[in-house]
């Protein structure tokens, strides 16, 4: 199942898009998933609509934080409800419609980033590197228990602001990565499966992009009266 | 274990894939190894924040064009 948090239903008033759309979600609002894709195959475009207003910010998430552009985002949103909606008929709800569509976007996200090969980016590919094994794995430097819970960071603009320069800090191959794994929550093999590597490099990939974030945010939420110097054991 | 093999275990202890003996191993060197407890902790936080983060509000210019694509293809499709 996904990562984030599921997307509450809002009301209209905080979507003003246009009206017709408003008094659709309100006769949306109420009902589950299932309900609507049933709704929505037997023809009933509200109940689509209803179904795209649940999820779309998830959708444009994933999509933003895999492609760390606006414009790729929208492109990818619009193209993963519109893909929603012509296969709806085929939709065999094995996966929540929330799954389905995320996987639709999450790939679309990925395709975004394989055109980009070519011009100046990281490769997602094989691994090409001398440095991807466990012994290379950057050391933690500083550690320190955090000042809040995340619970109570998670709600602030500020955090939300500094997790999302930390994780455009990664390199696209660990950032995207860390995104399926820990926020999407795709298994080692899917996840391998999609990039085009091994599970071997997705493990070690995954554990440098944890400690890159780590250290990012122990540094902007650690306590320096709680820090802890890193020694090793021999 | 010591630090440096706690490290390379760190992801299947953290995604609890370690089988039961390493997990002991790992859980005593915790024990007696303040440095490593916090970086475990400090990693399932980090893990923890950008699972439970709010998504983004889509830019309404766009949300109202995705909308009319939505309509669009509907209507596209119900009358083929």
């Amino acid at each position: 199942m996904s990562g984030l948090r599921a997307v509450q239903p809002r009301t209209p008033r905080l979507f003003p898009v246009t009206p017709s759309v408003s008094i659709r979600w309100a006769m949306a609002e109420e009902r589950p998933d299932s309900e609507l894709v049933r709704l929505a195959k037997a023809g009933d475009l509200s109940a689509f609509e209803g179904l795209a207003m649940r999820h779309e910010r998830r959708i444009y998430t994933v999509a933003r934080r895999i492609t760390g552009n606006e414009q790729d985002a929208e492109d990818v949103t619009q193209q993963a409800l519109l893909s929603a909606l012509e296969h709806l008929d085929g939709f065999r709800e094995e996966a929540s419609f929330a799954t389905w569509v995320l996987r639709v976007a999450t790939h679309a996200a990925l395709k975004v980033i394989r055109k980009r090969q070519g011009l100046p980016t990281v490769s997602l590919e094989a691994n090409t590197e001398a440095q991807e094994g466990y012994d290379t794995v950057p050391h933690p430097e500083y550690i320190a228990d955090w000042k809040e819970s995340p619970t109570e960071l998670v709600g602030r603009h500020e955090t939300a602001r500094l997790i999302d320069e930390a994780l455009n800090e990664l390199d696209e191959k660990h950032r995207v990565i860390f995104l399926l794994r820990d926020v999407e929550g795709w298994s080692v093999r899917d996840t391998a499966e999609a990039l085009g590597l091994s599970e071997a490099n997705v493990k070690v990939r995954l554990l440098r992009a944890r400690l890159q974030l780590r250290e990012r945010l122990t540094r902007e939420f650690g306590d320096p009266a709680r820090r802890f110097e890193p020694h090793r054991h021999e | 274990m010591n630090c440096e093999e706690l490290l390379a275990m760190l992801n299947e202890y953290v995604d609890g894939g370690v089988d039961p003996g390493v997990c002991e191993q790992f859980e005593h060197h915790l024990a007696g190894c303040n440095p490593c407890q916090v970086v475990v902790d400090n990693i399932r936080q980090t893990i923890t924040l950008y699972k439970e983060g709010e998504p983004y509000e889509l830019p309404r210019p766009f949300r109202n064009r995705l909308h009319a694509a939505l309509r669009a293809k509907w209507r596209e499709q119900q009358a083929s």
